[in-house]
């Protein structure tokens, strides 16, 4: 089942509508086929509503598709909800407050995502080893957390709890590693400190990792394949080589040949 | 008046199992589960009918009381996880629902227990202390019991999965908790011991009614209320899971004693549940409103220097 050159993730024909038949119907994803190799780590770029964020919400089963199927690892989950899921996944959202719970513990934070996808028992949640384990996992990061396990998670701040959600969704080794804008909400410096992390973390565990992100930049830095998408389509895909060579002018250019329009994207950034 | 006092702290404390039924659903995963209503009185209604109709042991009564009311609790968790119904909203269809029920299980409305043995008159006989005496260890050592048995829950891996699906459910589907599961399992754990409560306070005023649950919500978030701000005065400041559960029961205890002080005071004993109300309602608002008051105050013309 799980041989080394079949794909990690392959869509096909995945469609979404949101409010069909109504005045706001949006579509969010038509058609999109797609075969993700073990180990790509791709930044996804697009304009408003181009259906980011819904490819990486379908794959993470938030929602079912109204069509087309998505297989993991060998194995079809179209049909499998967000928790059944959530073994295969990792996870960091836009917001920061939406990875931690603030009112539990470091500690019980990590505890949680350590147990993704095995089954909850009726054994104590934290145990005095994992304890030791997350104390060294945190001080990988260099935030100075590992003193803090038994602090409240609420008591973070916006790039601590970014960083803390990306330990996190990688703890146990995810299939997939879904990054939704793990950057957006942090303030320049932060977001480089959170998207230096991201490079060590993919790379010493060689995951295959999406990344959606509004910076033209940080989309042609980081990775070695980039999918650009308009209107639920993925309009532009491009690997290796070819991915290295392109600059923030080229992808301009590609978006206008494309779609025929100027990338609009209020919250993009050029460099 | 101190006899009077001294039955208010026992009512208090055995109502304060209810309260930790209503913690676990009101702080935990902040649904203000109406059931509680209907389950207090099926609790009462169970055992009575269990004791007086079935002669059942009087202990027994009591975990038949725990297990109809974590059947109860499942019908409100059913409907929000598998119809989509909003919490709330299940909750009063389940208080509502049980009246009729609960009136089917007595076949009356009022159920006495004359002459009938309980847990309390057991341990009198057992020890030979007086019964007010005998109601208050009584329980002291259950209300310990299973503050000491939550504590231990919600320390587990289900238990922390379910603190997690009430601070963060997205957290929580992502790391894959079912939060349909947890939020159902909390709705019967919940009022399986808002029932056991009932059936407590029934065999300690020795008689079951249907009404007897009614406005025990309200009673519940005004415990819950007062335990949070006598809580605050300790020096640990309820950081802890196991003080807050302790300010829990602690909390119930204080509203008791306070109804019986009004109540020595003159006060009406129907005006009671509009007391109640009001409490509640200033314990949520006042802390929205003085925050509203100090933005306005502190907010400058002129601007202000960062």
């Amino acid at each position: 089942m799980t041989a080394q050159n079949q794909p990690m993730l392959q869509l096909k024909n995945v469609s979404k509508t949101f409010n069909r038949h109504t005045v706001t119907e949006k579509r969010a994803l038509h058609k999109c086929n797609l075969t993700v190799d073990r180990g790509d780590f791709i930044t996804i770029i697009g304009g408003n509503g181009a259906g980011k964020s819904t490819l990486l919400n379908i794959i993470a089963g938030m929602f079912l598709p109204d069509g087309g199927t998505i297989t993991l690892d060998g194995q079809d989950v179209t049909l499998l909800s967000e928790p059944q899921r959530a073994k295969y996944l990792g996870r960091v959202f836009q917001d920061p407050m939406r990875g931690t719970a603030a009112d539990m513990q470091i500690a019980e934070n990590l505890a949680m995502a350590y147990r993704r996808g095995k089954r909850r028992t009726l054994a104590w949640g934290v145990t005095k080893s994992e304890r030791a384990l997350f104390q060294e996992r945190l001080a990988g990061l260099g935030l100075g957390l590992e003193s803090r396990l038994s602090d409240k998670a609420g008591l973070l701040s916006g790039g601590q709890r970014q960083a803390l959600t990306l330990l996190m969704a990688t703890l146990q080794k995810p299939d997939l590693l879904l990054l939704d804008e793990p950057t957006a909400a942090l303030d320049p410096s932060t977001a480089t400190k959170v998207l230096g992390l991201i490079r060590t973390i993919v790379d010493s565990e060689q995951l295959t990792t999406f990344m959606v992100t509004h910076n033209m930049a940080d989309a042609l830095s980081m990775g070695n394949r980039l999918i650009m998408m308009w209107e639920g389509r993925i309009i532009y895909d491009v690997k290796g080589a070819e991915k290295d060579a392109l600059t923030v002018e080229d992808l301009l250019k590609k978006f206008e040949e494309e779609s025929g329009s100027a990338l609009d994207n209020d919250r993009m950034l050029l460099g | 008046m101190a006899a009077a006092l001294f039955s208010a702290i026992n009512q208090g404390v055995l109502w304060g199992v209810m309260v930790l039924g209503v913690y676990i659903t009101y702080k935990l995963l902040n649904i203000a589960d109406l059931s509680v209503d209907g389950t207090f009185a099926l609790g009462g209604c169970v055992a009575a009918t269990a004791m007086v109709t079935g002669g059942v042991d009087p202990w027994l009564a009591v975990l038949l009381a725990f297990l109809a009311g974590a059947v109860a609790g499942g019908c409100t968790g059913l409907m929000h996880a598998l119809l989509n119904i909003p919490a709330i909203l299940a909750g009063i269809l389940t208080m509502i629902g049980l009246w009729s029920v609960n009136l089917r299980i007595m076949g009356k409305s009022n159920t006495p227990l004359l002459n009938t043995r309980t847990i309390y008159s057991d341990v009198a006989d057992l020890t030979g202390l007086p019964r007010d005496v005998v109601v208050l260890l009584v329980a002291l050592a259950i209300a310990a019991a299973l503050v000491g048995l939550l504590y231990w829950f919600f320390g587990t891996e289900i238990g922390s999965s379910l603190r997690a699906t009430g601070d963060n459910p997205d957290m929580a589907k992502a790391l894959g908790v079912d939060t349909r599961f947890t939020i159902l399992l909390a709705l019967m754990l919940s009022n399986g011991l808002v029932s056991m409560s009932g059936a407590l306070v029934c065999q300690s005023q020795k008689y079951a009614d249907v009404g007897m649950g009614t406005g025990a919500i309200v009673i519940g978030l005004a415990a819950i209320v007062i335990g949070e701000a006598l809580g605050r005065l300790t020096p640990g400041k309820l950081r802890s899971f196991g003080s807050r559960l302790i300010a829990a029961v602690v909390g119930s205890a204080a509203y008791f004693l306070i109804r019986a002080i009004v109540l020595q005071l003159g006060l009406d004993a129907n005006d009671m549940k509009l007391l109640t109300a009001l409490i509640v309602v200033i314990a949520l608002g006042v802390p929205y409103l003085a925050g509203r008051v100090k933005q306005r105050s502190s907010y400058q013309r002129e601007g202000v220097d960062d």
